[in-house]
């Protein structure tokens, strides 16, 4: 076999942590001008193995070659000059500059300490017209769009000439549009011989673009494949390792009576002027799920802190089961049946220093159950309590009851959260992308609960981010952009085209 | 193959397993973490005593080390046992002071004003009124709380940082006081002596000076000082209360997504906090041994100490009984050191440097778990290397 065709290999990567083997004998090789798929669940090793290739760990075992040459990599300083680049997830850029100083950032050209940016202007200019990036270079960070910004970190990378493209999850962030967009732009890179290499998770993207594919699981590398002799649903089972139900079970959905009313509801923003949510008002009724969808940070974590009570809200009301709790305290809502799967489990769902029995009575602990008369608590009753759930909702944890919170994985932190919220019945729940950083079993097990509890009659707010989620989960969909609904739209006869451009703010109703 | 512990005695091994096994609880790491602090203390301590006068050194350390035994005789032992038992009392109460603070998440540095102004109205309140000795301990625990909730309510109303307030606090704490006991003083700066006029202010003794071979200075101070370390251990870890607090401290995010009333709580810590520390100032000049010195600029060393003792405690209630006896020990053993080689700031020099190196201890601990971390990874990747099947996990 012809070594050079490969711009990058990592063969035969093995590298080991306490009680796991992250990468167990992977290999990787990624030829020239070619589009290549590295698909995985969370956790089974990419990131990993892009530390790795970055040189933040060391493998025990395996090499890296370039162009057929054994190199080492001790630091993404060594990565870089290989000609190596990666677009993060979460970008890393300074916010309150422009386009231009954040693509030159480390590498900037100076005369007698002053910046010379003509050239380097020139070079981007010519760079985003040769790759057709359509980067305003004197933009400020802050002001463009989530996908230009993505865009400057692709300038970024070309800028230093790097050959290698790495690109970590990078349609979460980007609405359907921007991601057909995106996709094109990858598709230029390669044609022009730069080397892509695609992490993700998403079939549909591999189909659209990639010429091969990689796949790993639980840490072994399961194989690579052309992708134009294969099916999702092969991938799937590869990335898996059994076949999955894309499509979630659910009947359609009997909404009874109103449980939640919102109506013009306004949050001051933090920072800006803008309200960060404006007018908005929908409703909520017993046995549907009503999906809110939109792109980050569109105001959908401000109206759940309104809604809950963890931000005052400005103006505008709320009615829970006819009660006005637009004052209430958070203590009122919870009582009177309302749970909250929140977006930052670690942020707010959970105490990690706790055990995991402490954490199942969080918004419980006062009851006569577990507190006695004197402020004592029953820590008989705790467990007992404790103990039930686990079993309940299958938590796995080291030490059961006793296990602290922040030694568990984010896969069953989660469940206990949705155990311990599920658990105290309440008549509404509102779910704030409960599926982030869960694998695709726990992801299964969490639709089923949300339907499970729609059908038994509670109505359910689930915050989404995920186009498929949102589509395959809810019986309604409100679509928010820059703080306000602008589209409900129904699952069973919209697209996603058509969420998207909702989401993107293209396309606007007014809704009741 | 390794070849693996074949020059080692059994005992040897026994002894090392035996250990590696301890490593691992978190009861010993605090124990064990806080003994290489006095460890370090003490070899720090006998370096700059090396470094001022090496020919006493040895001797000096010793005498530190030794403090009261030096007299062999068990009467005067027990007699020094006894006061260094009373001195201990202000810096554990100051420690658990420090420590129900930070457990809810806030550093008390105005511990030595809370502590200041106890010392001020049990003081007072004996002289002036001529109030019998609880009184003036309840009002030194009301005024403590007033101050250390002054910083809380600080902290809830105006998100001024504690520790800035705390500071501002303890000199004005401090300078309230010298004006106030500075119309009860005598002819000298201090004030007067409780035991004649005011004995009803005294503490009593209930008997417990003969078990110190009738030692004057011990009361039910001692006692009182240890109930109060077992009810702040009983609150934090078995009531409703000590949940919504450790909760707060450890996240307060997390506290207020579950609905609690941390500023509620944050007020009432502080209060808590201030209370005790006041509360230990009482008992120290309720005993009647020492007066407060209405001249004096700096603030009572009890209460920064009192964050010493905490930290080496572990944190821990219990850990600060002995860490606070400890700490008087070595002080009180400073003062032992011969004056012939040294200035006679010798002894304050070597135990504020003991004292220093011993507030570590949190840091020691850490080192301890990256440690063990390392050790863990090197020892999963040899075993997995052996096994090459390798255990597969969630």
């Amino acid at each position: 076999m012809n070594n050079t065709a490969y711009a990058i290999e990592m063969l035969n990567i093995t590298k080991r942590f306490p009680g796991i083997v992250a990468n167990d004998n992977v290999t990787l090789q990624l030829k020239h001008g070619e589009i290549h798929a590295l698909l995985g669940e969370n956790g089974a090793g990419k990131s990993t193995l892009m530390s790795v290739l970055f040189g933040m760990y060391a493998a025990e075992e395996g090499v890296i070659k370039k162009d057929g040459k054994v190199v080492k990599i001790n630091s993404p300083n060594d990565a870089n000059d290989l000609g190596i680049g990666m677009v993060h997830q979460h970008f890393k850029m300074v916010e309150c500059f422009s386009v231009l100083d954040n693509i030159i950032l480390g590498v900037e050209d100076t005369k007698l300490g002053f910046l010379q940016k003509k050239k380097a202007r020139e070079k981007v200019q010519a760079l985003s017209e040769r790759y057709g990036l359509h980067v305003d270079p004197d933009a400020i960070i802050e002001d463009i769009t989530v996908g230009m910004q993505q865009r400057t970190e692709i300038l970024k990378m070309l800028y230093r000439d790097n050959e290698i493209l790495i690109f970590d999850e990078p349609t979460a962030v980007l609405t359907p549009q921007e991601i057909e967009e995106l996709l094109q732009i990858m598709k230029n890179l390669a044609a022009e011989g730069k080397s892509v290499l695609f992490i993700t998770h998403k079939l549909n993207e591999i189909m659209a673009v990639a010429d091969r594919c990689s796949i790993l699981r639980k840490g072994k590398y399961v194989g690579t494949v052309e992708v134009k002799d294969c099916t999702r649903e092969q991938l799937s089972r590869m990335m898996v390792g059994r076949d999955v139900e894309f499509a979630v079970q659910k009947e359609p959905a009997n909404p009874a009576d109103e449980v939640l009313r919102v109506k013009d509801l306004c949050l001051a923003s933090k920072r800006g002027k803008r309200n960060s949510v404006n007018n908005v008002s929908f409703s909520v009724r017993a046995g549907e799920i009503v999906c809110i969808a939109g792109i980050d940070g569109n105001g959908q974590s401000e109206l759940v802190c309104g809604l809950t009570g963890l931000e005052p809200i400005s103006s505008g009301s709320v009615h829970f089961s006819g009660i006005d709790i637009t004052r209430a305290p958070i203590r009122k809502r919870s009582l009177m049946g309302m749970s909250h799967i929140p977006e930052d489990r670690h942020k707010h769902g959970l105490v990690l220093d706790y055990t995991l029995e402490d954490n199942m009575i969080l918004q419980r602990y006062f009851k006569p159950e577990f507190t006695n008369k004197c402020g004592f608590l029953r820590r008989k009753n705790i467990r007992g309590y404790a103990t039930r759930l686990i079993e309940k909702f299958d938590v796995r944890s080291g030490q059961g009851p006793v296990t602290l919170a922040r030694s568990m994985s984010g896969g069953n932190q989660q469940r206990a959260i949705i155990a311990r919220e599920i658990a105290c019945d309440p008549k509404l729940l509102i779910a704030v992308q409960p599926t982030r950083g869960v694998d695709v079993g726990a992801i299964e097990y969490i639709h089923k609960q949300l339907v499970a509890e729609r059908d038994a009659g509670k109505a359910i707010l689930l915050v989404s981010l995920e186009l498929d989620e949102v589509m395959s989960v809810s019986d309604r969909i409100l679509v928010m952009y820059e703080g306000e609904i602008v589209g409900e739209l129904d699952p069973k006869t919209t697209t996603v085209q058509e969420l998207g451009l909702y989401m993107a703010g293209a396309k606007k109703e007014v809704v009741q | 193959m390794k070849k693996e512990n074949t020059s080692q005695s059994p005992r040897k091994n026994r002894f090392a397993a035996l250990f590696s096994s301890l490593i691992r609880k978190d009861w010993f790491q605090t124990i064990f973490s806080s003994l290489v602090c006095i460890a370090g203390g003490l070899l720090v301590g006998f370096i700059a005593l090396l470094i001022i006068e090496p020919s006493g050194a040895v001797e000096a350390i010793l005498a530190i080390i030794r403090c009261f035994f030096k007299f062999g005789n068990t009467g005067m032992i027990l007699k020094y046992f006894g006061q260094t038992l009373v001195r201990s009392v202000p810096l554990l109460m100051c420690a658990l002071s420090v420590l129900f603070a930070y457990k809810a998440g806030m550093f008390n540095i105005g511990v030595a004003g809370q502590y200041t102004a106890g010392a001020c109205i049990a003081l007072y309140a004996a002289i002036a009124w001529h109030l019998p000795w609880y009184l003036c301990l309840l009002l030194a625990i009301l005024v403590g709380a007033a101050l250390g909730a002054l910083a809380g309510l600080l902290k809830t109303a105006f998100n001024v940082n504690v520790v800035i307030s705390g500071i501002m606090l303890n000199w004005i704490a401090l300078y309230l006081t010298n004006q106030i006991l500075g119309t009860v003083k005598t002819i000298t700066n201090d004030t007067p002596e409780l035991s004649g006029t005011y004995q009803s202010a005294l503490l009593p003794k209930l008997g417990l000076d003969q078990l110190f071979n009738g030692e004057k200075s011990v009361t039910i101070a001692i006692p009182l000082a240890i109930l109060i370390a077992i009810a702040v251990w009983v609150v934090l870890y078995k009531t409703k209360f000590g949940y919504e607090l450790k909760a707060t401290g450890h996240n307060p995010h997390a506290a207020q997504y579950a609905g609690m009333k941390s500023n509620l709580n944050i007020v009432l810590t502080m209060a808590i906090s201030g209370g005790i520390a006041a509360l230990g100032a009482g008992l120290l000049f309720l005993t009647g041994i020492t007066k407060w010195d209405t001249g004096i600029s700096s603030l009572p060393a009890e209460g920064f100490n009192g964050i010493a003792v905490a930290f080496l405690g572990g944190l821990s209630p219990l850990g600060s009984l002995l860490s606070s006896f400890f700490i008087q020990y070595i002080t009180f053993g400073g003062t032992f050191v011969s004056t012939d080689f040294y200035s006679p700031h010798i002894s304050s020099l070597i135990s504020s440097l003991i004292i220093y190196l011993c507030a570590f201890s949190a840091f020691i601990k850490y080192i301890i778990g990256v440690c063990l971390r390392k050790h863990d990874e090197k020892i999963a990747a040899q075993a997995a290397q052996k096994h090459e099947e390798g255990g597969t996990e969630e």
